[in-house]
């Protein structure tokens, strides 16, 4: 006969040990199988947050070990929120996040609509269109620097080629004007693949069935697009939203990759800011303020995004 | 079965142990040097060769490019690790490598094995070893002067054509420039050129963001502008001097560099880049430090007499060039310190040091650069003796990162981004240095 493995670990228990299990509770039970993950949970994830909020209210400086510890209440928040030089790298961050989602929804909504359509070499053309997304940010970076380069970059040549422009006679990466958009290009570039996945999934989602009936209704094509598709992919797109939200108000390593956060402060996003106060400057009373302020921003716009999404799907 | 794989666990753990242990007697007898990965630690990987022979003790290195030494190795350096038995630091770290017990002070170990340090260029001294400066306390030994200078096409220089149309229009002769005017005359006349078919430009020089390089190259026109770092009579006293009308018109000067005379996309250039672009051709002249110079005479198509050398130009407030290179430290947190000190008992003997400047590494020996021989032993040889004598370097205290960095901004800010002005730029700064500087408590 066989026997089921948890019969056959209950025979394995010490009769000692099962005596003692026996006497406890389900509850008990719960808490002493979920016990390590949320130890762990506690250790990793809290523990360093309070640890955070804390030092965000000292002067602490990790690299100076010999210097006094001392409690500055809020002022680290109050020279933040009151310092022009980060309210640009929050213009920075701004300007990236809103140009980045808008392009990539757009362009990533109509190549999923495209993909959709049954046609030869579907499949190949889906497999084309999302390699960017599989490559290395810092590769990503390093590339587009060279396409970027205004004596050789075949970006220029292109746009040279159009506008009959002379190729190097601008600076994607070194323009002030240009390089925020530089940025947005290559993020833009890089991430639509991961937009149209998951609006593929979306549009593949809906039941044929639904069409046939409004097309039995006698319902335009573009009728049918603004109140069959659009409502039914909407919960897809704000999920995609809210992923590509909060991976671009953390941008890092693309745009260090490809800029440096210059010309001057100009692609300064506020994680690269950061990064700098924290682990360049040492600043780290300052800087925990800062990331709290930061996480506080993105919580809190994530929280009233899941909210709305909610909505959505529940319409 | 199953008490034969006790027996086999029990034979592994044996066999891990004494592998732990066999490897742990080998690490006694290593060092690991920790640098920045560029062509001279290459030259002293080979030099350490002869240590290894001498002494038994097995080198070992870790190299990190520039951009993300300071990052990799203070992190190394905060955190206690034990990495790097030997540092080759730069030499901004000295203030805070010191003040927070990274290195080890050396005063002892110098008196004990007679080491001087009057032996050795004072101005590699005063940048490299001491803290405070200017006291004689020891955290390094001068391991490798630098200095930035400025490299030439001679060949270009040299034509007749480009003489006679240079001669023409200013009324001297096309040649290293002496002073700054004369620089961006030259870069003016080379920018937009075309030389064999090829579109060239003035100058390059350096612009990079991310981690020192604007500062390291406008900190070069600033000094010969007339700029301080603070009141010489009065520490940490800024206004007037950092931000003074003469520094100004230094910042501005470097601004009108960087638009009429460099290469087109040279926003974020630093020491590869500017070499890159002097070796494909692209450029007349590079701002660059010395450490270069042995590559550029060994490349097939700049070296070999077709480049020239001279250190940065005269400007109107005095003649000054920025201070690079580095020193040698024993880390503190070092297990092996001992091991580390005889590495650099050995790396004194001038010995060791001829055969340093000789396998590429500028020695700060002044046995070795005062030699009879030394200034015509390379064709760059005179230039950096020329260099090393008017060097400035930049603050080396403990907040020197955060100093760095603000400079950094200000001056990015203004010179490639264009934002503002040379004034508003300079008094930024001295509002950012001051904000520091009170921080540490050095300033009410």
């Amino acid at each position: 006969m066989k026997v089921n493995p948890v019969d056959r670990a209950a025979q394995a228990t010490p009769p000692a040990l099962a005596r003692q299990l026996r006497g406890l509770s389900d509850r008990a039970l719960a808490w002493i199988f979920v016990g390590p993950t949320v130890f762990l949970l506690l250790a990793i994830n809290i523990f360093p947050l309070l640890w955070t909020v804390w030092l965000s209210f000292t002067n602490y400086q990790v690299n100076r070990p010999n210097r006094a510890v001392t409690f500055v209440g809020l002022s680290n928040y109050q020279r933040i929120l009151t310092d022009g030089d980060i309210w640009i790298t929050m213009q920075a961050t701004a300007h990236f996040l809103i140009w980045t989602l808008v392009l990539q929804v757009l362009i990533g909504f109509t190549l999923a609509y495209l993909i959709n359509k049954k046609f030869r070499g579907n499949d190949l053309w889906t497999t084309v269109i999302v390699l960017p997304m599989m490559l290395s940010p810092a590769v990503v970076g390093n590339f587009w620097t060279f396409l970027y380069q205004p004596q050789i970059g075949l970006f220029n040549y292109v746009v040279g080629f159009f506008t009959g422009k002379d190729p190097a006679s601008f600076s994607m990466i070194a323009d002030v004007s240009l390089a925020p958009w530089a940025i947005v290009i290559v993020d833009t570039w890089m991430w639509t693949p991961f937009v149209m996945l998951i609006c593929l999934a979306g549009l593949r989602s809906i039941p044929d069935s639904i069409y046939e009936a409004a097309e039995c209704d006698r319902a335009s094509k573009w009728r049918q697009f603004w109140t069959i598709t659009i409502p039914m992919v909407a919960p897809f797109l704000m999920l995609a939203v809210l992923f590509r939200g909060i991976e671009n108000f953390k941008m890092f390593d693309l745009v260090v990759q490809l800029t440096g956060g210059g010309p001057g402060s100009t692609t300064e996003l506020t994680s690269i800011n950061l990064k700098r106060e924290a682990f360049e400057k040492w600043r780290t009373g300052y800087a925990s303020a800062y990331a709290v302020i930061l996480f506080v921003t993105v919580f809190g716009l994530a929280s009233i995004y899941v909210k709305a999404l909610n909505k959505v799907k529940a319409r | 079965m199953k008490r034969q794989s006790w027996k086999v666990a029990l034979a592994a753990a044996v066999v891990g142990c004494a592998g732990a242990f066999s490897s742990s007697d080998a690490k006694a007898n290593e060092l690991t040097l920790c640098w920045a990965a560029w062509d001279p630690a290459n030259a002293l990987v080979e030099l350490s060769k002869d240590f290894e022979a001498q002494s038994g003790i097995k080198m070992k290195f870790e190299f990190v490019p520039w951009p993300n030494f300071a990052d990799r190795m203070l992190n190394e350096l905060n955190s206690r690790g034990r990495l790097c038995d030997l540092m080759i630091g730069d030499s901004q770290w000295i203030g805070g490598a010191a003040e927070n017990g990274h290195y080890v002070k050396l005063n002892d170990f110098f008196a004990k094995e007679g080491i001087s340090m009057k032996d050795f260029i004072p101005a590699t001294v005063t940048g490299y070893a001491e803290w405070p400066k200017g006291t004689p306390n020891y955290w390094a030994l001068p391991a490798f002067g630098d200095v930035v200078g400025w490299t030439y096409r001679k060949d270009w220089f040299s034509r007749p054509d480009l003489r006679a149309e240079f001669r023409k229009k200013h009324g001297r002769d096309l040649a290293a420039p002496k002073t700054l005017a004369e620089l961006k005359e030259i870069g003016m006349f080379f920018q937009g050129r075309e030389i064999d078919g090829r579109k060239v430009f003035g100058a390059a020089i350096y612009t990079e963001r991310g981690s020192e390089g604007i500062t390291m190259g406008v900190t070069n026109i600033l000094y010969n502008y007339g700029f301080q770092y603070s009141d010489p009579k009065k520490p940490y006293s800024l206004e007037g001097f950092v931000n003074s009308e003469a520094a100004v018109r230094g910042l501005q000067f470097y601004k009108d560099l960087y638009d009429c005379c460099t290469p087109p996309g040279s926003s974020d250039w630093y020491m590869s880049e500017t070499i890159d672009a002097f070796k494909s051709g692209q450029v007349a002249m590079q701002m660059n430090f010395a450490f270069i110079w042995p590559g550029v005479e060994a490349d097939p198509k700049v070296g070999g007499g077709r480049s020239g050398y001279f250190p940065n130009p005269a400007g109107p407030g005095g003649h000054f060039a920025q201070l690079g290179g580095q020193g040698i430290s024993v880390v503190s947190y070092s297990t092996r310190r001992d091991a580390a000190l005889q590495y650099i008992k050995w790396f004194a003997q001038p010995k060791v040091q001829e055969k340093w400047w000789a396998a590429g590494g500028y020695s700060a020996l002044r046995a070795v650069v005062e030699a009879p021989g030394f200034a015509t032993s390379q064709p760059y040889a005179q230039t950096f003796l020329d260099s090393m004598a008017i060097v400035k370097d930049f603050w080396a205290e403990p907040a020197y990162a955060s100093l760095l960095l603000a400079m950094q901004k200000r001056v990015h800010d203004f010179v490639v981004a264009g934002r503002g002005t040379a004034k508003q730029a300079l008094d930024g700064l001295v509002r950012d240095w001051n904000d520091i500087f009170k921080d540490e408590g050095k300033k009410k």
